[in-house]
């Protein structure tokens, strides 16, 4: 399984990063391209055994050879960067270990429906990670402080107004099925020697 | 209103929000297009709501439909007012909503400008955040231009979370709005030195983003990034610095032997594994510069590349090879000795590492072990399921054997028995590869021609196995290559009947138009052989026979439906006719039907054409018919190896279009060649054009399993060659003992050449077949190539660089004449163009031996120095291309001139400095001797002098801080002095240096001339209307206008041209008419007003300083007349 929006934020958002937009063609719309995008990514990716390397060569969808998809695999879930030469593979494959890391914390053992149901949040985190497709932080104790400044800001906004919306769906979500809960952070067969942090 | 406000909020509470319908999504798996229309008709009510916070909660469900692929463009309204809320909560909302919707052609996005400075400037840092991290993803031009100085003001923030935001997001600015980066570089640079580490690391990788479009500029950072990378430890930061002085060596010799020594300290202590490939990188690019090879720190590499492949880990796998494909360019040799290891990863399961491996191949092979690394490789070919991986491996395999003229190939039945199994791919779609090497080998090659018929006879009388699943696979494309050879080459056939019989089979006939032509031509051919063999008999039913059947089958082709086969059928049939009636009366015939297709086709080489003097009055330029409209040939951008091989041009070119009409013509013309079987391609992918049937993927074809191999009867198979091959060897290798012994001595006072590489050396395997080599003269400009101007939207992004004029040099005795690459350059005539030709640099690899002698003839003559002068004035964006190479007595010269101000590095220069400017030159060996003690001089003039250092005469020149050895260029300033800038200026000035040859050296000199435009003293410089406004009302300025006749070109491109080569910068545009601005670096405004109206472009031009603007407008209509 695959989280479109994930898959395409990040595939998207760096393949734009110069500002160019070799992959777009005239007459497809954003979106269609979007998808397209992600479609055949999941495809390339999903293909790949385990045990073979998280680095696949551009095609011209992504913006030609000068872009590589890197992408790591937890359980159910890929997440997949697209990078240009100016970024060190192994540092990229580090620092989607970070962002996910930083989604367990911030979510509380993150699981796979966490992150569907709260795209926006999951968005918000990213944000904090990559700018613009640049490499933002690196450094998950900032990120993760940075992060929780925000969703209590969020909170005493909402104050008492916010609260009845806030129980309603606390209602809602006890029918949320049973799921099993942790994508397993620890548990990945790849082995990339951590960067220091900051 | 409190009930109103409560009564809002319960209703909200039953509005959907994300989850719900995320859940809903997926809970209507069936019918999920439905189920998501109904939600965005709920949202389109929602979004009608006054409540802003039930607006939020609908645009962050459109977010959601957008990611999905939904079209949500119609919300980009209400986007923008969920952005403006106050409420933290919702702004966020807004923003991400707006980074995911909103691109360049939004067009509420102008209507965010007031409300992003606003939120920029808010005290709450995190509304700050939001809206820089949302500003990053849509910033248009316009955007950038009204914001960045609010976001300037950001980089000094006293909150590192913004600060490192604006850092990172200048980088966006500067692309949209490339006038931005002067006036913020300061600040930038101030931000890699930031306390903060999250910072620095920003301002790092924006330097190092920018850096990597245009090196050049940043090379005066070097020292600041070396102090940094000696004393950071932050890895990130490490990686970045470290990709940045790869991207800077190149550009810089000294920088890369400085570094090697921290690279390799790093290397060695460090743990990370990301960072010692960086550095392993970075060690590489910079050998590639450097003349000296580390050989300790290229050993180190090579090593530490060793055991990364080695490692289990795929992914360190797959990153040292490709790192080792980066030494293979220069080092070929320290990659050879891992050959066993790379052989190995052709075994692995991964096939993006497959891949790479075979990338190495290809500068792996040696006469030594191509046939073994190709007999593994055929192994692969059988294994390989897949068609795309095994077309791969095929073409490959013809790379590397077809390689710099089949340097490899000793034994060129070997390369024929390889291509002839190769044909044995089942839906292979390289079938023209093939074919085209064969025809290639089986014509360059006269000595395999025996064996190369005989090959073909057999593929073709076994026809019916390669065309099993006809037409769909393109491997009958190489029963073309077959036909023809067999007829051209019909004399050496055993049994040509036969073969004439198998050309005509019935089932010919379903093959493609073009080979049944061929086959039709090639029958003919034969037929004259065979008639020319059974005359000498006595009995002449033979002959006649042969003519029946001539006569019984090619009426099947004259019905053909295609024209070509029809065409050539119905001559030849009547022909044959003819023939018959004649034998009939016992009269021979054979002389003169084989006189048809007399004469013996000889290899010509793709520029052979060039050779041939064109006829005097032939203007090859001239239109014969009216040009076809401008808009056609622009959209046709010549392709990059058309623009290498710029023609050789005595003239100067008329117009921008002639230049692109001729590459246009040159590629239809090889076209044309591609498909000509008489030609030889300069490269097999030139006829990769032709083939590419559409959809031939999609069309299931039918594996058939052969546990056995499938062998075509009598064809032999490739390994009994790599055995005989070794017998040949061996004996060859006695033989050469016996008579080394004596030579010994002989080769040891003579040419260095020494091979340390195991028993065997390459020059010691003698090629069994000799191959009639064409050699290509490479035209200089694919040299200079590496040079060339990047494509204008990078452009528009430098800074530094712009070169605004050229100087030739002076020349007094011009024996050689200029060849000019692009615009400029003085006429010349064509006799002259014959003698540069001689003194183009040939391609010193593969040379026949004839060729060796002569070129010893020539050393002298090939001796090149090349020397480039730069001017650079740092805020301008552009650079000019008027370029030429002269070629004085016996040396090259290649002038570029670049103004440059006092303080490049410093891009706030003071213009009050603007008295001094700093030319920075280029010296080029292009010779291979030995260039030392160059004395560079120029002769002053009253108002531009050379700064020389304290007590030295006016007349002293200044010496070249440098040697040069062969192929080395570098690069050195001189400061000149300039008094009074509104006059153009002219220096002239010498360059001597001592040629130093290896047994003798001689003293040159070199004239040239220094051109100061005043262009070049203007500054290209922003300005704001309502400061051009009052700047015109001042009353201040002196005007002057001047009216261009005959401009036929877009407004936008006239307006483009002015500034791009005159440095203005446009302040305003109405239709047709602007205002343009710019400014001297003595401060001088200039003003102009552009108009245009049908041909006629007139510019009103203010200015203070009258002189001046008389010499910039003269410039400018210059420019204009050249065009």
């Amino acid at each position: 399984m695959v989280l479109p929006g994930e898959l395409f934020y990040h595939s998207y958002q760096n393949s734009f990063k110069n500002g160019g937009c070799a992959s777009v063609t005239a007459d497809l719309s954003a979106e269609d391209m979007q998808q397209q995008i992600i479609r055949e990514t999941f495809h390339l990716v999903s293909k790949r055994d385990d045990n073979v390397c998280n680095f696949l060569e551009g095609g011209s969808l992504i913006g030609g050879s000068d872009y590589k998809l890197i992408y790591r695999h937890y359980a159910t879930l890929y997440f997949v960067f697209c990078v240009d030469s100016s970024e060190s593979e192994l540092g990229i494959l580090d620092l989607i270990q970070v962002f996910v890391e930083t989604l367990d914390k911030c979510f509380e053992n993150v699981c796979e429906l966490d992150l569907i149901f709260h795209m926006d949040k999951v968005h918000y985190i990213l944000q904090e990670v990559v700018m613009g497709g640049m490499v933002l932080e690196t450094n998950m104790n900032e990120i993760v402080a940075q992060v929780e400044v925000q969703n209590r800001m969020e909170k005493s906004e909402g104050g008492l107004s916010a609260a009845p919306a806030r129980a309603v769906s606390a209602v809602k979500n006890m029918n949320l099925p049973e799921i099993p809960r942790n994508i397993n952070i620890g548990d990945i067969n790849i082995k990339v020697p951590s960067l220091s942090p900051f | 209103m409190a009930l109103k406000i409560v009564k809002g909020s319960i209703d909200r509470m039953f509005d959907k929000n994300l989850q719900d319908l995320v859940r809903g999504i997926r809970n209507h798996k069936e019918d999920e297009a439905k189920y998501i229309s109904t939600c965005i008709d709920e949202i389109k009510q929602e979004l009608k709501q006054d409540n802003i916070a039930v607006k939020a909660n609908a645009v962050c469900k459109l977010t959601y439909l957008q990611m999905l692929g939904y079209d949500v463009s119609w919300a980009a309204f209400n986007i923008v007012e969920v952005m403006s809320s106050s409420k933290f909560t919702y702004k966020r909302i807004g923003y991400l909503a707006a980074s995911q919707c909103f691109h360049e052609n939004t067009d509420v996005i102008m209507l965010t400008t007031n409300q992003i400075r606003k939120d920029l400037s808010s005290p709450n840092q995190y509304d700050t955040g939001v809206a820089l991290t949302g500003l990053s993803c849509f910033v248009t031009p316009d955007l950038a231009r009204d914001l960045a100085n609010d976001i300037m003001t950001l980089m000094s923030h006293t909150k590192p979370y913004i600060r490192k935001k604006a850092v990172l997001i200048m980088y966006k600015v500067f692309l949209k709005y490339p006038e931005s980066l002067r006036p913020a570089f300061p600040r930038l640079k101030e931000k890699l030195e930031d306390p903060d580490p999250g910072v620095q690391s920003a301002a790092v990788n924006v330097i190092c983003e920018l850096a990597r479009r245009n090196p050049k500029n940043y090379l005066s950072l070097a020292p600041l990034f070396f102090k940094l990378m000696t004393s950071s430890t932050n890895n990130w930061v490490l990686i970045k610095i470290i990709k940045l002085f790869g991207a800077l060596t190149p550009l810089e010799p000294r920088l890369g032997k400085k570094l090697i020594e921290p690279l390799t300290n790093l290397i060695h202590s460090t743990s990370a594994m990301s960072l010692l490939y960086e550095c392993v990188n970075t060690v590489i690019a910079g050998q590639y510069s450097c003349s000296v090879g580390h050989i300790k720190s290229h050993l180190l590499c090579v090593q530490k590349l060793r055991i990364l492949i080695e490692d289990s880990d795929q992914n360190l796998k797959y990153l040292g090879l490709l790192a080792m494909s980066k030494i293979l360019k220069t080092h070929p040799k320290s990659v050879q000795s891992h050959k066993d290891l790379i052989l190995q990863c052709l075994d692995d399961k991964d096939e993006s590492i497959r891949l790479r491996a075979l990338d190495l191949l290809y500068g792996m092979v040696s006469k030594k072990n191509l046939m073994e690394i190709v007999k593994k490789l055929m192994i692969h070919v059988d294994k390989a399921e897949g068609t795309t991986y095994r077309d791969e491996l095929l073409t490959k395999i013809i790379d590397i054997c077809s390689q710099s003229n089949y340097q490899y190939i000793t034994n060129f039945e070997w390369y024929i028995s390889i291509l002839v199994e190769l044909t044995r791919l089942e839906g292979t779609r390289h079938g023209h590869l093939i074919a085209s090497q064969m025809l290639d080998v089986a014509i360059r090659v006269k000595a395999i021609r025996v064996f190369a018929v005989a090959q073909m006879a057999t593929l073709l009388d076994n026809a019916h196995l390669l065309t099993g699943n006809m037409q769909r696979n393109g491997i009958c494309e190489v029963l073309y290559a077959a036909a023809w050879i067999c007829g051209e080459f019909s004399e050496h056939l055993e049994n040509p009947v036969q073969t004439l019989e198998a050309m005509l089979r019935p089932k010919v006939a379903t093959l493609p138009g073009h080979i049944q032509a061929v086959y039709v031509q090639n029958a003919a051919k034969l037929f004259a052989t065979i008639l020319k063999n059974q005359e000498g008999n006595t009995d002449s039913t033979a002959a006649q026979e042969t003519s029946q059947m001539m006569i019984d089958r090619l009426p099947l082709f004259v019905q053909s439906a295609n024209l070509e086969v029809q065409e050539r059928a119905s001559c030849i049939l009547q022909l044959v006719k003819y023939i018959q009636k004649l034998q009939q009366k016992d009269v021979e015939v054979a002389e003169e039907v084989s006189a048809l297709f007399a004469g013996e086709l000889n290899p010509v080489a793709p520029k052979a054409q060039k050779k041939v003097p064109v006829p005097e009055g032939l203007d090859l330029d001239a239109w014969i018919n009216e040009p076809p409209s401008e808009s056609e040939s622009e959209d046709e951008q010549p392709k990059a190896i058309f623009t290498k091989e710029e023609p050789k041009h005595s003239r100067p070119r008329h117009t921008e279009v002639d230049e692109k009409e001729l590459a246009r013509r040159r590629e239809a013309r090889k076209q044309e060649q591609a498909n000509n079987p008489f030609y030889i391609k300069a490269s097999p992918s030139s006829q990769k054009v032709y083939q590419e049937a559409p959809g031939v993927e999609h069309i299931p074809v039918v594996q058939i399993d052969l546990s056995v191999p499938l062998k075509v009867p009598g064809l032999p198979m490739s390994d009994q060659y790599v055995k005989l091959e070794e017998e040949r060897r061996q004996k060859e290798r006695a033989e050469k003992k016996k008579k080394e012994k004596k030579k010994r001595k002989e080769k040891r006072s003579g040419r260095g050449k020494k091979h340390d590489s195991g028993p065997e050396s390459e020059e010691d395997i003698t090629p069994a077949h000799v191959v009639d080599i064409v050699t290509e003269e490479m035209p200089e400009v694919a040299q200079e190539d590496q040079n060339r101007l990047p494509s204008p939207y990078l452009c528009r992004v430098k800074v530094c660089i712009c070169m605004f004029c050229l100087c030739r040099p002076l020349a007094d005795s011009e024996k050689l004449p200029v060849r000019s690459h692009r615009a400029a350059g003085a006429p010349k005539s064509s006799a002259e163009d014959g003698e540069a030709e001689n003194a183009t640099p040939q391609e010193p690899k593969k040379k026949s031996s004839k060729e060796k002698r002569d070129k010893k003839k020539d050393k002298e003559r090939d001796r090149k120095v090349r020397l480039r002068c730069w001017k650079h004035f740092p805020p301008s964006g552009h650079k000019s291309d008027s370029r030429s190479t002269q070629s004085e007595g016996r040396t090259v010269v290649t002038f570029l001139v670049f103004p440059l101000p006092r303080k490049v590095c410093d891009i706030q220069g003071n213009l009050q400095d603007g008295s001094q400017v700093v030319v920075s030159v280029i010296f080029e060996n292009k010779s291979d001797s030995f260039l030392k003690s160059m004395e560079f001089n120029v002769l002053d003039s009253l108002n531009s002098k050379l700064q020389r250092p304290e007590g030295s005469g006016p007349h002293d020149g200044l010496t070249v801080p440098f040697q040069l050895p062969p192929g080395v260029s570098n690069e050195a300033r001189f400061v000149f002095t300039v008094q009074s800038i509104v006059m153009p200026q002219k220096l002239k000035g010498t360059l001597t240096f001592i040629v130093k040859n290896e047994d003798s050296s001689t003293h040159e000199k070199l004239d040239f001339k220094l051109h100061f435009t005043c262009t070049s003293y203007l500054i290209t410089t922003p300005c704001y209307s309502d400061a051009f406004a009052k700047l015109l009302e001042s009353g201040d300025l002196k005007s002057s206008s001047v009216r261009l006749e005959g401009v036929n070109m877009p407004f936008h491109h006239l307006l483009a041209r002015i500034c791009f080569h005159h440095h203005f910068s446009v302040v305003e545009r109405i239709d047709s008419c602007a205002s343009m601005y710019s400014r001297s670096i003595q401060g001088h405004h200039v003003c102009l007003l552009v108009k245009t109206s049908g041909q006629t472009v007139s510019i009103d031009a203010k200015c203070d300083e009258p002189t001046l603007l008389g010499n910039v407008l003269d410039e400018i209509k210059q420019t204009f007349s050249q065009c």
